[in-house]
This record gives structure tokens, C-alpha cells and sequence, in this order.
């Protein structure tokens, strides 16, 4: 293994996460509701009456981020995403997270940030699988393919 | 009220992923070429979150009902079960895959996107799909 320095952000990184705790802080003790993206996105198929509102509400927000960032961001902070993988391979990706999430109950935000801040030992099996595939793939399309 | 703090809570969690490089596939997939150029800014991402939620679910435990009255929804499941590292690791795979798990893709969708706008697509349809087989009993014969 060898240090990716060129691309370590580590106060950028670090800054985002502490932004991200803090979303999840206030949405947990105000809202009363873990911040997981597959669980609030996956509980509107289908919506139910009375258990929509919020989600959307949630959701809409989220749409507005990219506008407000490049409003507030610095110049040299706003990184457009770089997506390297081809349109099949994005289909296969989106349905395979799809799945997973689903039954798994949860992704990097409901597992990874609120699960782990939780203590839950549940999320910490399921961030070490999906932590551990994720590696895995990557090693194998990028070293073994 | 409760339908202005989500938006606020979903626009403050969109602007993290913006800031900590999350929505940036390439360097998700930097993070996860653990065996290859190794970028470890992403760890610095769950451990700036965690460092606050951690403390916030602490006090959460101790509550009965949130600021605004309403009931605390925590997790009741604790079952470790195949279900969770079958879906763990379904799940993992397509992140590594692509480089995109759900608020980033959801986020980069909304920067104007197109191959995240087609991931989101793809993804809505892998849970309306896992949704079925959960209704109609294939997965429980499945033995997931």
C-alpha cells in the first residue's frame, strides 16, 4: 500500500464529516429520526399517508446542496464528481446498492455514521461487509480484471 | 416547523457530502483501492461524523421524546443475521462498483449528473425490486 497524497484532504474530509455529524445530531434529537439516506429514501416505495412529508421535506434539501454549496463554497473547494465507470456499470452498481440496502437495513449514513455513533454492534457487522466488499471489488477490477 | 428543519437537516447533510468529497466517485474508489494509491481522507469523514454523533445519540438514549415533542424513532433491531451481510455485502459491492453510495448519488444527480441520475434510477429500481420479493415471500425462500 501506498499514500495517495496528491489527493489527501484531511481538513476538507474531516470538516464535511463533522458537517455530516451534525446534520445527524440535529436530525436524531430534533426530529426524533436516524438520518439514512436508503432508509428514507427506500420507505416512500411506496409512500404511506402520514410518513411521506418528512421524507420529501428531507429529500428536497438534499436536491437543494449542490445549488447552495457552489453559492457558499470558496473557489478550489467545488470539485465536480468525477465518474469514470460506463453507463452498464453504473445500472449494475445503482441495482446492486438498491438490493443491498434494502436488505441490509441501511447504508454508509444509517450504518456508518448513526449506527457506529450508536455503539450498535448490528451496524458494525454491516459496515465491515459493505466496507469489505467495497475493497474488494475495487482490488479485484482494479488489480485482479 | 418539523417540515422546515428536514429540509434543513437534508441541505446541511448534502452540503457535508459536498465538502468531505463524497460525491466525487474517483475519490471514493481512491479510499477503497486499499491494495493500490491509498487516499485515506474518507476515514476522516466517519470520523469527524461519528465524533459528534456519538455524543448526540448519547443524549438522545436519555430522552424520551425530541426537541420538537415527537417520538424518538432509534432502531430496535439488534438481530445479526444473514440478511444484514448478504445485503452488507450486496451493497458494498455496488459502491465499489461505481464509486457511489445513496446521498451522493442522490447529491451529484441534483449537480446535473447524468451518469448519476442513471445510478439513482437504477437504485430506486434495486429497492422497489428487493420491496416485491419481500412481499410476495421469494426472499424468505430464498432463505435471505
Amino acid at each position: 500500500m501506498t499514500i495517495d497524497w496528491a489527493n489527501f484532504t484531511p481538513w476538507a474530509s474531516l470538516s464535511g464529516g463533522i458537517l455530516l455529524g451534525v446534520a445527524s445530531a440535529f436530525f436524531i434529537l430534533v426530529n426524533g429520526r436516524v438520518l439514512g439516506i436508503s432508509g428514507i429514501s427506500g420507505g416512500l416505495l411506496p409512500p404511506k399517508l402520514g410518513d411521506a412529508g418528512w421524507r420529501v421535506a428531507f429529500l428536497l434539501g438534499m436536491l437543494a446542496a449542490p445549488l447552495v454549496y457552489g453559492l457558499l463554497a470558496p473557489e478550489g473547494f467545488v470539485q465536480a464528481p468525477r465518474i469514470d465507470a460506463g453507463f452498464a456499470t453504473i445500472v449494475a452498481a445503482g441495482l446492486l446498492v438498491g438490493l443491498g440496502t434494502r436488505c441490509g437495513s441501511g447504508c454508509t449514513s444509517g450504518h456508518g455514521v448513526c449506527g457506529l455513533s450508536r455503539l450498535s454492534p448490528r451496524s458494525l457487522v454491516a459496515t465491515l461487509a459493505f466496507m469489505g466488499a467495497g475493497f474488494a471489488m475495487v482490488f479485484v477490477v482494479r488489480h485482479v480484471l | 416547523m418539523h417540515r422546515i428543519t428536514e429540509f434543513f437537516v437534508g441541505l446541511l447533510f448534502g452540503l457535508g457530502l459536498l465538502l468531505s468529497g463524497m460525491t466525487d466517485p474517483a475519490k471514493v474508489l481512491g479510499f477503497l483501492d486499499l491494495f493500490g494509491t491509498w487516499d485515506p481522507s474518507l476515514a476522516f469523514v466517519m470520523g469527524g461524523a461519528i465524533a459528534v454523533g456519538f455524543f448526540a445519540f448519547a443524549l438522545a438514549r436519555k430522552r424520551t421524546q425530541s426537541f420538537l415533542g415527537g417520538a424518538l424513532h432509534l432502531p430496535k433491531s439488534t438481530d445479526i443475521d444473514k440478511r444484514l451481510v448478504i445485503g452488507g455485502l450486496t451493497f458494498g459491492a455496488g459502491w465499489g462498483l461505481a464509486g457511489f453510495c445513496p446521498g451522493p448519488g442522490i447529491v451529484s444527480m441534483a449537480s446535473g449528473e447524468v451518469k448519476a441520475a442513471v445510478f439513482v434510477a437504477a437504485m430506486v429500481v434495486g429497492m422497489a425490486i428487493f420491496e416485491v420479493a419481500e412481499r410476495s415471500g421469494w426472499r424468505q425462500r430464498m432463505g435471505v
